[in-house]
């Protein structure tokens, strides 16, 4: 497993498999419901929520699935959620071009990842060829 | 809530059909309601399809390519298309994410967005005559 810098200390919160659908459905309802008992406001509640959305579906499309570990922690004093998703896909070749607006290896608009790197306070992305993927973002109040 | 189990039912007032989205659609839902429309429009000869989105809750790139899809498509069929409702926070992250869902009209509420679809039929009756 890629690790993204794994010395902070955080609270684990909840740990969910994507591998249909309906999970990508439920885990962003969860994520949701952790945004609103961290006390965001309804406008970042829906940040955060369309940006694991966009995650979890690539995850799902390109990988085939994935896990999502959602926790809570002290990040340069703000009080954040922090969700990880990590898939064991084939791994994203050209990062640069896969953070860009409009580029997609398939058929979206290829504004998943540079637009939930624009929802959130930090977006941190590892991949491997033939290894998988990381992706972490953070969001606080 | 069974996820597996909805439906989302299209009604039918005069010329045009009001769908109300009441769930948080999974991407096979969201396509199936998309031909579901433009079946209708087909199968009712609709001059308009009003879609109320006003709980949902988010529409992240997919929901939103759905929505735009289905507004171009029908407009080939001569309907024209309008999302009713969306909460103001949905369109704030909407713009954000760098989506602008071109070709399609938004309205505040469902009277509204009526409105605009009976001045746009008969803005259409006036240039046939
Ligand atoms: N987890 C992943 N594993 C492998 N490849 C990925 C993964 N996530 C993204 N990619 C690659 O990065 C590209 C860009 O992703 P992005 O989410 O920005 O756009 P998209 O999924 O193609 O379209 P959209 O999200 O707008 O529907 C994808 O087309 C895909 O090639
Ligand atoms: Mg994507």
């Amino acid at each position: 497993m890629l690790e993204l810098a794994p010395d902070r200390n955080f609270e684990l919160l909840g740990e969910y498999a994507i591998e249909t659908e309906y999970d990508i459905v439920m885990a962003r309802q969860t994520v949701r419901q952790f945004a609103k008992k961290a006390g965001m406001g309804i406008v970042d509640q829906t940040r955060i929520t369309t940006a694991v959305s966009e995650l979890f579906r690539n995850m799902y499309n390109y990988a085939g699935g994935g896990k999502v570990l959602i926790e809570r922690g002290d990040v340069e004093s703000h009080d954040a959620l922090i969700i990880t998703c990590i898939d064991h896909g084939p791994g994203i070749e050209n990062l640069e071009l896969a953070m860009s607006d409009g580029y997609t290896s398939g058929m979206g608009m290829g504004y998943g990842l540079p637009g939930t790197k624009r929802l959130v306070d930090r977006f941190e992305i590892q991949s491997k060829i033939n290894e998988g993927t990381t992706v972490r973002i953070m969001k606080w109040k | 809530m069974d996820l597996h189990e909805k439906r989302i039912p299209i009604i039918k007032i005069r010329d045009f059909l009001i769908v109300s989205i009441q769930v948080d659609m999974h991407d096979k839902l969201a396509i199936q309601l998309q031909s579901q429309i433009l079946e209708e429009i087909g199968r009712t000869g609709a001059k308009g399809v009003l879609i109320d989105i006003s709980v949902l809750e988010m529409v992240d790139s997919f929901i939103g390519r759905m929505l735009s899809g289905m507004a171009s498509m029908a407009s080939i069929m001569d309907a024209a298309v309008v999302i009713v409702g969306m909460q103001p926070a949905v369109a704030i992250t909407l713009v954000e994410l760098g989506l602008e869902m071109p070709g399609v009209d938004t309205a505040l509420n469902m009277e509204k967005g009526m409105e605009m679809l009976e001045k746009r039929l008969k803005d259409l009756e006036h240039n046939f005559f």
